[in-house]
């Protein structure tokens, strides 16, 4: 049924937005791909879980805790990986391989601490049924999804438009160093921009953890996946490109699997990735152009 | 002695030739680095070579050195396709195009039965001895010597550090790009066909993210300008796993943190082949 | 034996060259000067490929080089420095030079594969030129140093040494004398007299007048775009609109 297709689609394609806003937005201040921003979107969903089953937190609360830890991880990732790397200069390569050890090192310590089996948020942490509107079935997983989604997509678009930080951000994304004569503290908000980022893919974990009902140590890996296909598809380094990345992904996805086979779920949405990449490698809204240094 | 011998083989055979394949799969990405260029396809070339490789041994009866040079030419016929559109890509926007390539192909074969879909292919006959590996190795290192002495391999270097002015220098930089780059991929295969021979099994999860990046840190830890490097890092960290096989879930945990110290503190690798550069020039001009 | 006609280009609506020509004749040294943005490094981008113009049409020898490929044209006979130093500084000043001659190299994947002796009577005799190459530079001394060991001056010798290894018929310099002592200066002076002996024509942009006055044997004046003089040194000394290109309109 049509409509519901769109709701679940805009529902899916919402946090694929979120996730990739975070992935996009490191890359393009920071001008590194942030490869443990998987794992970030996977100790979210930890994060929330445990407050819930522990401290028996009320999910909205614990939804932002999560997202202000994650971000603090990020920080902290930052720090002690992207910084010295920044500091000499490092080749592209360099963060790449160094996140992806900080990915495998943080997968394997959940792993080991956690348990590797799938988690599930305790019943009654959302109310379980379903608004009906017509035909409609929404959860409130779907609409607590949107209502976020859109708060923090519109909260960034408002950062990085109509504020001074934004302008900063904008300007370093140009150009470091021309943003450093201006006077603007680079590093400080090299932090500040992974806190956002990291803050993101906390919320994005824990959306998916709730509305799939399954966490796991190894959630981050197909999540990150995603989130470079829609980075490839929506264009590097461009906010609009992940918000349209994202949500060109989630309808791709829900409507395969709706009217096509679930088989075809991955190869529909990499065949598209596929084409993009032979015919315009930078996506639909990327820039080729190496970053000024 | 060589009972002894008999012994260790039949105990070590598997992680003797994983080494030896590791150690061909680091060197075919150390080549494409040479050139420049961060291809994260290495491990679907892998996988190319192993499913063609296997589908002839097993569906056609092919021979076995036939079918190993099928394994080269099958992915390098791939890399000379996509690499003209994606090698117009630099730096990190190459390898995440590369990545993608990966992840389609790999979504591709899931779903072809004919090769096995999901399950891939079981059943393949174990026909790569010792002797396959080293034979290849052996062949792969002199090839690689031997390029590195050449104008090609200069130009690989110019390439990688300036473009643009290598170019200027009559270099045919496209050429030269789809060159380092479908040679790694048939590297890749090859590795992926004699893999595919003693693993009796293969799958499209076997040549996923994960395993372009294994290869890129055995390359890169191992020291990514020499030759001897890839050997070392594929060597190395494949006995790591199996040195830290007892702590087993954090296993894994100590892998990603070599990987985070090394980029950190040893950023050219364990061995990088500059000091022997310098001293190689010098006695070549008097020589 | 060097033409440029009717050369345009525009960017954006930017019109950053006005139907520019002009001629280079062989054998000659000569200058194309102007005030900042004036356009002359696009001419140089346009020679070598870099970058295509709209409209115009750029001969060497006759051949038409609009339209070829960077490497093509430096296969042709024309080398080229940048204002900003293009070294390759990991490679040894050796190496560089070495990359250089990369054209003349006729060996195949066959003889260097099998360690022939046309690839080894090749190589050897191209290290041979190359280190003659860095010794009229006086760089022979540091032929196995990596490249960004050198001090500015030096890495712009090497950069002059690498052009000349590509056995150019017309050699482009992009501001060869920016950021050097006097010393260095006449230095480069006296060089550049020795590579037109060994028959190689030269075309340069520079902002040292004195240098391009000393030095050249014909200047072209650009100003946005357009070619605003042509001739011999004495004549553009003189010229009220190149002084005024420079110094500004001059109050009446």
């Amino acid at each position: 049924m049509l409509s519901q297709q769109l709701l679940n689609a805009l529902s899916l394609g919402s946090v694929y937005a979120v996730f990739a806003l975070g992935f996009t937005l490191i890359f393009g201040v920071l001008g590194v791909i942030n490869l443990s921003h998987g794992v970030i979107f996977m100790m979210g969903s930890y994060i929330a879980l445990q407050l819930v089953t522990l401290l028996h937190l009320p999910i909205v609360l614990a939804l932002v805790v999560a997202a202000i830890l994650s971000g603090l991880l990020a920080v902290v990732i930052d720090w002690l990986v992207l910084r010295p790397l920044r500091a000499r200069n490092a080749p592209h390569l360099a963060p790449m391989i160094a996140t992806i050890g900080v990915s495998i090192l943080l997968t394997s310590l959940i792993q080991g601490l956690m348990g590797a089996e799938i988690r599930r948020f305790p019943s009654g942490t959302l109310p379980e049924e379903s608004i009906t509107w017509g035909d409609l079935h929404i959860t409130y997983v779907q609409i607590g999804i949107m209502v976020i989604a859109i708060m923090m997509m519109v909260g960034l678009w408002l950062l990085m438009k109509k504020t001074q930080l934004g302008r900063a951000l904008r300007a370093i994304a140009e150009s470091p160093k021309a943003a450093a004569l201006l006077g603007i503290p680079v590093e400080k908000l090299f932090y500040c921009t992974s806190f956002m980022a990291g803050s993101l893919g906390g919320v994005a974990g824990v959306l998916v953890g709730l509305s799939f009902n399954a966490i796991s140590p190894f959630m981050g890996q197909p999540m990150l996946h995603k989130g470079i296909a829609v980075i490839i598809l929506g264009g590097m380094g461009d906010i609009r490109g992940a918000l349209i990345g994202g949500l060109f992904l989630g309808f791709a996805e829900v409507f395969s699997v709706a009217y096509l086979s679930s088989d075809f779920r991955d190869a529909i949405a990499f065949g598209l990735l596929f084409l993009i990449l032979l015919i315009k490698p930078s996506g639909l809204f990327g820039r080729i152009l190496e970053r000024k240094a | 002695m060589l009972e002894w011998l008999e012994t260790f083989w039949s105990t070590y055979n598997t992680l003797i030739l994983s080494i030896g394949i590791n150690s061909l799969l680091a060197l075919s990405i150390a080549l494409t680095l040479s050139c420049g260029l961060l291809s994260l396809a290495n491990a679907a070339f892998m996988g190319i070579g192993a499913y063609a490789a296997a589908t002839l041994t097993m569906q056609f009866n092919c021979p076995f050195e036939l079918a190993l040079i099928l394994s080269i030419l099958t992915p390098v016929c791939v890399a000379l396709l996509i690499g003209l559109p994606t090698l117009r890509l630099s730096g990190v926007y190459l390898a995440m195009a590369t990545l993608g390539f990966g992840e389609v192909l790999r979504v591709v074969i899931m779903n072809i039965d004919f090769i096995g879909g999901p399950m891939g292919l079981n059943g393949i006959p174990n026909l790569t001895s010792f002797w396959h590996v080293l034979a290849a190795l052996l062949l792969v290192v002199y090839l690689l010597w031997r390029l590195k002495a050449s104008k090609v391999g200069r130009a690989f270097v110019a390439i990688r550090e300036d473009e643009v002015a290598a170019k200027l220098m009559g270099i045919p930089v496209m050429q030269f790009k789809l060159l380092a780059f479908s040679l790694g991929a048939g590297i890749a295969g090859l590795a992926g066909g004699l893999n595919a021979h003693f693993t009796y099994t293969i799958g499209p999860n076997s040549y996923a993210f994960e395993n372009a990046v294994e290869i890129l840190t055995m390359a890169v830890f191992g020291g990514a300008n020499s030759l001897l490097g890839p050997i070392l890092g594929g060597t190395l960290l494949t006995l790591l796993p199996e040195v830290l096989r007892g702590l087993k879930e954090y296993r894994l945990a100590v892998n990603g943190l070599v990987l985070i110290l090394v980029v950190l503190y040893l950023p050219n690798g364990l061995w990088s082949g500059k000091s022997r550069r310098i001293k190689k020039s010098m006695t070549s001009v008097q020589g | 034996m060097f033409e440029i006609k009717n050369l345009s280009k525009n960017f954006g609506g930017l019109e950053i060259l006005k139907d520019v020509s002009l001629t280079v004749q062989k054998g000659s040294i000569s200058a194309l000067i102007g005030p900042n943005g004036a356009g002359k490094t696009t001419v140089f981008n346009c020679i070598t490929g870099l970058v295509k113009p709209n409209l115009g049409s750029i001969q060497l020898e006759g051949q038409e080089l609009i339209g070829l490929a960077s490497h093509q044209v430096t296969r042709l006979g024309v080398a080229r420095t940048f204002q900003n130093i293009r070294i390759f500084k990991e490679m040894t000043l050796l190496e560089n030079v070495l990359v250089g001659m990369h054209s003349h190299l006729n060996y195949g994947s066959k003889d260097w594969l099998l360690a022939r002796s046309s690839y080894k009577e090749q190589e050897k005799q191209a290290r041979e030129t190359a280190y003659e190459l860095l010794s009229l530079f006086g760089l022979h001394h540091q032929h196995a140093q990596t490249a960004n060991s050198l001090s500015y001056g030096e890495q712009r010798q090497l950069e002059f040494a690498r052009a000349l290894a590509t056995k150019p018929q017309l050699l482009l310099l992009d501001e060869p004398v920016a950021g050097m002592n006097a010393a260095e200066k006449s230095r480069l002076m006296k060089e550049v007299e020795l590579i037109r002996q060994r028959g190689v024509t030269i075309f340069l942009i520079e902002h040292d007048m004195r240098f391009v006055m000393e030095l050249c044997d014909q200047i072209t004046v650009l100003n946005f775009g357009q070619v605003i003089a042509q001739g011999e040194p004495e004549v553009i000394k003189n010229h009220p609109g190149v002084i005024e290109a420079y110094l500004g309109a001059v109050e009446a």
